[in-house]
């Protein structure tokens, strides 16, 4: 057993874990965010996309001591004070989401994109490849990432 | 889905990295990026009993171009933005994995996991690269050609790590060409080729439908034809041999037709 010490969504955590334990579980099972999906638990899905120092990663394919000392953002932490952000209130606008499994997990990487400049849909299309989504078509999903792009 | 358990280790040194690796030998693995080794832990087909973090030693994410060649070191990740200074790396890159997976996937990872249809290898192939490996017997650097041996498997001792792979620059008037094809973007390839040219000079390296990155030689005048009839590739539930055989001449020929271009611009 080993100790983790995080901050997750501003806030600090300080576990004893198991080193299997993966980061996706350890957000759901230790504290309780559910928010963070678990799909295939091999990287392919996309639906357990987090922030890791602001870096959008696969939390099924690390290791929760791996993320020892470092800032994690999950769904829960995009909406402040009640309000959603820009990119999710674009996501209601273009019903970008129907069941809203893999939601979180593009959200996140959609963040990821965002902050590195004003990604085009051919880019915002290159980045959902990595996103498995089944009931949108995708469209809507990259209508909702370009409004907020400016694209 | 959930691995079996392990010994964790997180080495601060490369020093610390190698003793640990002679210590535990084939029983140990390295952990970089994780992208293709987790989810063969979380599957249970990789069963380490201790895991060696490097993303601990400081350093080793270096990119730099150095004695004509972009040096990169174990931990610089597939997203690092100098990588693109590499053409041939910028041009494949965007075929490695997806968006979020090359943020934490590493390119010496790629090189060391040795996935014959993975694109990093098969670039280094075609660029006469290497890998400098450190074991607590020393450093050696083992050139791309003797490097990859056949499926998931290097002439890497259980006890060596990869500390950097060398990625020869371009001379003047070289041109690449890197074309694959894939049922979705960012899966494994189902056929991969890559070129390089400059003046009468083609190298030409296939993927996917071999059973590690291989340098071909090719007819200057039916590039496609000439290596279509050169591999044997087996087939799969998604592609019969015979149409792998025909992506091996499109692609091919796509890919030595982008080099050229490249080379006289």
């Amino acid at each position: 057993m080993m100790a983790v010490e995080v901050t997750v969504n501003g806030r600090r955590y300080r576990e004893v874990v198991e080193p299997r334990l993966l980061l996706s579980d350890f957000l759901r099972h230790r504290l309780g965010l559910t928010g963070t999906h678990v799909g295939c638990e091999h990287g392919v899905c996309g639906a357990c996309t987090v922030l890791v120092d602001g870096v959008a990663v696969r939390s099924c394919l690390l290791f929760a001591v791996q993320a020892d000392g470092l800032a994690i953002t999950t769904v829960e932490g995009l909406a402040q004070n009640g309000r959603l952000t820009p990119l999710q209130e674009a996501f209601r606008a273009h019903h970008a989401l129907q069941c809203g499994f893999c939601t979180p997990g593009i959200l996140m990487a959609a963040f990821d994109l965002l902050s590195r400049g004003r990604p085009t849909r051919e880019e915002i299309a290159d980045m959902l490849s990595g996103h498995l989504c089944r009931c949108t078509g995708y469209e809507p999903i990259v209508a909702a990432i370009a409004e907020v792009a400016g694209s | 889905m959930k691995p079996v358990a392990f010994a964790y280790e997180r080495p601060q040194t490369v020093e610390e990295a190698v003793a640990l690796l002679a210590e535990h030998g084939d029983e140990a693995k390295v952990l970089a990026g994780g992208q293709s080794l987790v989810p063969a832990m979380n599957m249970r087909l990789v069963r380490p009993s201790v895991l060696v973090d490097i993303n601990g030693i400081r350093g080793l994410d270096e990119v730099a171009s150095e004695d004509g060649a972009l040096r990169v070191g174990a931990t610089a990740r597939q997203a690092d933005p100098r990588l693109r200074q590499h053409p041939l790396l910028a041009r494949a890159l965007p075929y490695v994995g997806h968006f979020v997976t090359r943020n934490r996937g590493t390119v010496c990872g790629s090189v060391a996991h040795a996935d014959a249809s993975a694109e990093l290898p098969a670039c280094l192939v075609l660029l006469g690269g290497w890998a400098r490996v450190r074991s607590a017997r020393g450093e050696r650097r083992i050139l791309a050609e003797d490097l990859f041996l056949t499926h998931f498997t290097t002439s890497l001792a259980p006890d060596e790590l990869i500390v950097e792979t060398g990625w020869p620059l371009p001379s003047p008037g070289t041109g690449y060409g890197f074309q694959e094809l894939a049922q979705r973007h960012g899966d494994y390839a189902l056929c991969m080729a890559c070129a390089s040219a400059r003046d009468g000079e083609l190298r030409v390296v296939l993927g996917s439908v071999v059973d590690r990155p291989r340098a071909i030689e090719v007819d200057p005048e039916r590039p496609g034809e000439s290596a279509a009839v050169q591999v044997e590739p087996w087939g799969n539930v998604h592609a019969s041999p015979a149409y792998l055989r025909h992506l091996v001449r499109v692609l091919v020929d796509r890919a030595v037709a982008e080099a050229r271009e490249a080379a006289s611009r």
